[in-house]
């Protein structure tokens, strides 16, 4: 029975969107509970499914009862688990706030949504890289429709960039598995681990090359250097609970990065282990720089926001490059900060922009916001939380990088660019909040109050900030085991071949 | 035929990867099919070129053809035809509120 349970999150969110198509006449309302009665339910399945994983075992889902290496399989370990779990929290709450009011600017606001929370938790789960692909573009489509959600000319130009490079990443990913078919003969992640360690030394140089196409690709979706400019435009005019929800999709890429160049071009694979060493850490670092001086730089609350993604994805990206089991469970706590803070941070900067009338996003003297006390509280808050400071989850994660970085090699490169980005959006957050809530003009009240639900949105997702430091130890306690097992390629591969399989594997690597 | 096929795939993926660095919207939807045509055709010959060769097991076939990137392909060609019509509406709907079809919504020289 519990195998079952590995297809909800991809079953349960395309069901609910294709009620919601059926329903589509019979009113809003309808419409709101299903999609929430699906997301509760998608959190609820996310934590059984975080509670088969704490034992540490891979649980495998062969989807038309073909086995592995034959037929596609879902994959269950603490990451996947972990990213599913982040995604529904992110989304129920982004969800919650599109409720108040802002799921009537499209038609298909929750049908979109929930296909694209299929294709999120179908790239997590998969085992199978051209399913991989599969889900990238389930996830895509339903982005392209969400980011122009509620249109205009910002949003239609922002939406072309961001169809067109994203089609042209699909199509350097499908050259890349072609490749990796031609020469292997599998795309099962756990086979092409085993294939790749025994690869023929004059066929090395081709699966480099598709290797290192696969990280472009991870790369653009991530948002690394230098692929990043679509994302501050992008996200910065989405509307919020999209732009919310957007904060998981660059760590899409960084699972995809983790989980291609941990378990198939891994410390297992042969002549080609650890192909991505060399490149992960300098690009990381240098995303991490550019994205503190766009944070420093703009002038638009939202784009600032989106900046702070850049950054967040430059640190995790960094931490993943460091390739030792402190930096990757740092790396994972930090994703679940900045995910969850960057969401909230959004919705925060929504509020904002809807109270302050004419002035909006611009960061200028503006009127003073209706409810001035509870908004900069807020922001406060979120502004510790992401820059870093104690006693938020922001300084833990960040602390937790650095300590884990004293052993390696560029841990000076890495030590002053993390310290003096986040010195730099210190001063960023610090004049945005003193132009937003200090320095206003005289000018009448004209924004609207802010609902309940709203309210409860941002605050849940801005507590996660407090409630991930008091845990903190039970949680990098879970990510420190996820950082041990992905360190473990051949558990994956025994988990999904089998033992007989993945033995026969080592013997021939031995030999 | 290897040659006929990859001097194909090659002209089809300069042509595309042109046409998608023009600044016109039209042109980057024609380059992005003609990249997504090569690629189409790229990954079919991932399963080597083969003619006249059973694609299933039987005692007396000399050689197998491999039919599952032919499964790929498929899904590739139906994913990369929803995007291009998505792309064209995107397209027209951007001529529509930018007022004139440059992909960074400018105003033509």
């Amino acid at each position: 029975m519990m195998d079952h349970w590995l297809i909800m999150p991809v079953l349960l969110p395309m069901t609910a969107a294709i009620l919601m198509l059926l329903t589509a006449h019979m009113g809003r309302t309808v419409k709101r509970c299903i999609s929430l009665l699906a997301m509760s339910g998608l959190v609820l399945v996310a934590i059984v499914l975080l509670n088969a994983t704490l034992a540490g075992e891979y649980q495998v889902y062969a989807v038309g009862n073909w086995v592995a290496p034959f037929g596609i399989v879902l994959v269950l370990d603490r990451l996947s688990a972990l990213m599913v779990l982040l995604t529904s929290v992110l989304a129920l709450f982004s969800l919650l706030y599109a409720c108040n009011g802002q799921d009537r600017d499209g038609r298909h606001f929750h049908v979109l949504f929930h296909m694209q929370l299929m294709g999120l938790n179908g790239a997590f789960l998969t085992g199978d890289l051209f399913n991989l692909f599969v889900f990238f573009e389930i996830l895509l489509i339903a982005s392209y429709g969400l980011l122009l959600h509620g249109g205009g000319p910002q949003r239609s130009r922002a939406g072309l960039h961001y169809v067109i490079l994203n089609l042209a990443g699909s199509g350097l990913f499908l050259i890349a598995v072609g490749t990796l078919y031609g020469i292997l003969g599998t795309l099962n992640m756990a086979d092409l681990a085993v294939k790749v360690a025994q690869a023929d030394p004059e066929q090395l140089r081709l699966i480099h090359i598709s290797a290192l196409l696969l990280m472009v690709v991870f790369g653009l979706k991530a948002a690394l250097l230098p692929l990043y400019f679509w994302l501050p435009n992008a996200y910065g005019v989405a509307s919020a609970p999209v732009a919310a929800l957007f904060a998981i999709m660059t760590k899409v890429g960084v699972y995809s990065i983790i989980r291609v160049f941990m378990l198939v071009f891994g410390i297992e694979a042969g002549a080609l282990a650890n192909l991505a060493q060399p490149w992960l850490l300098p690009l990381g670092l240098v995303t991490l720089a550019l994205g503190a001086f766009g944070v420093l730089a703009s002038r638009c609350l939202r784009k600032q926001v989106a900046y702070l993604v850049v950054v967040s994805v430059g640190t995790l990206i960094a931490g993943v490059g460091l390739l030792s089991v402190e930096s990757m469970a740092a790396s994972l706590y930090y994703l679940m900060h900045s995910t969850l803070i960057t969401g909230g941070l959004f919705l925060l900067a929504d509020i904002i922009v809807r109270q302050r009338g004419d002035v909006g996003s611009e960061l200028r003297t503006g009127p003073t916001v209706t409810q001035p006390l509870l908004l900069s509280t807020m922001f406060f808050i979120g502004a510790l939380a992401v820059v870093g400071l104690p006693p938020l989850s922001g300084f833990i994660g960040k602390l937790l990088l650095l300590q884990s970085a004293v052993q390696q090699p560029g841990v000076a490169w890495f030590w002053s660019v993390i310290l003096i980005a986040s010195f730099f959006a210190l001063i960023a957050l610090s004049r945005t909040g003193s132009t937003l809530f200090l320095k206003t003009d005289d000018t009448a009240i004209t924004g609207v109050r802010m609902e309940s639900v709203s309210l409860l949105a941002v605050t849940a997702l801005l507590l996660s900030s407090p409630l991930l430091a008091i845990y903190g130890d039970a949680v990098s306690g879970f990510t420190t085991a996820t950082a041990e097992q992905l360190m473990q390629p051949m558990q994956y591969i025994e988990g999904v071949l089998g033992p007989q399989q993945a033995s026969a594997a080592a013997l021939t690597e031995g030999g | 035929m290897e040659v006929l096929i990859s001097t194909a795939i090659g002209f089809l993926v300069a042509c595309g990867i042109y046409l998608m660095l023009r600044a016109r919207t039209m042109d980057v939807v024609i380059g992005l099919t003609l990249l997504s045509y090569g690629v189409n055709l790229f990954l079919f010959a991932s399963g080597r070129l083969v003619s006249n060769a059973a694609a299933l097991i039987s005692p007396d076939a000399a050689a197998y053809a491999d039919p599952l990137p032919q499964a790929l392909v498929l899904t590739a060609i139906v994913i990369g035809f929803g995007m291009t019509a998505f792309l064209v509406v995107l397209a027209i709907r951007a001529f529509g509120d930018l007022g004139n079809d440059h992909v960074d919504g400018k105003a033509g020289k």
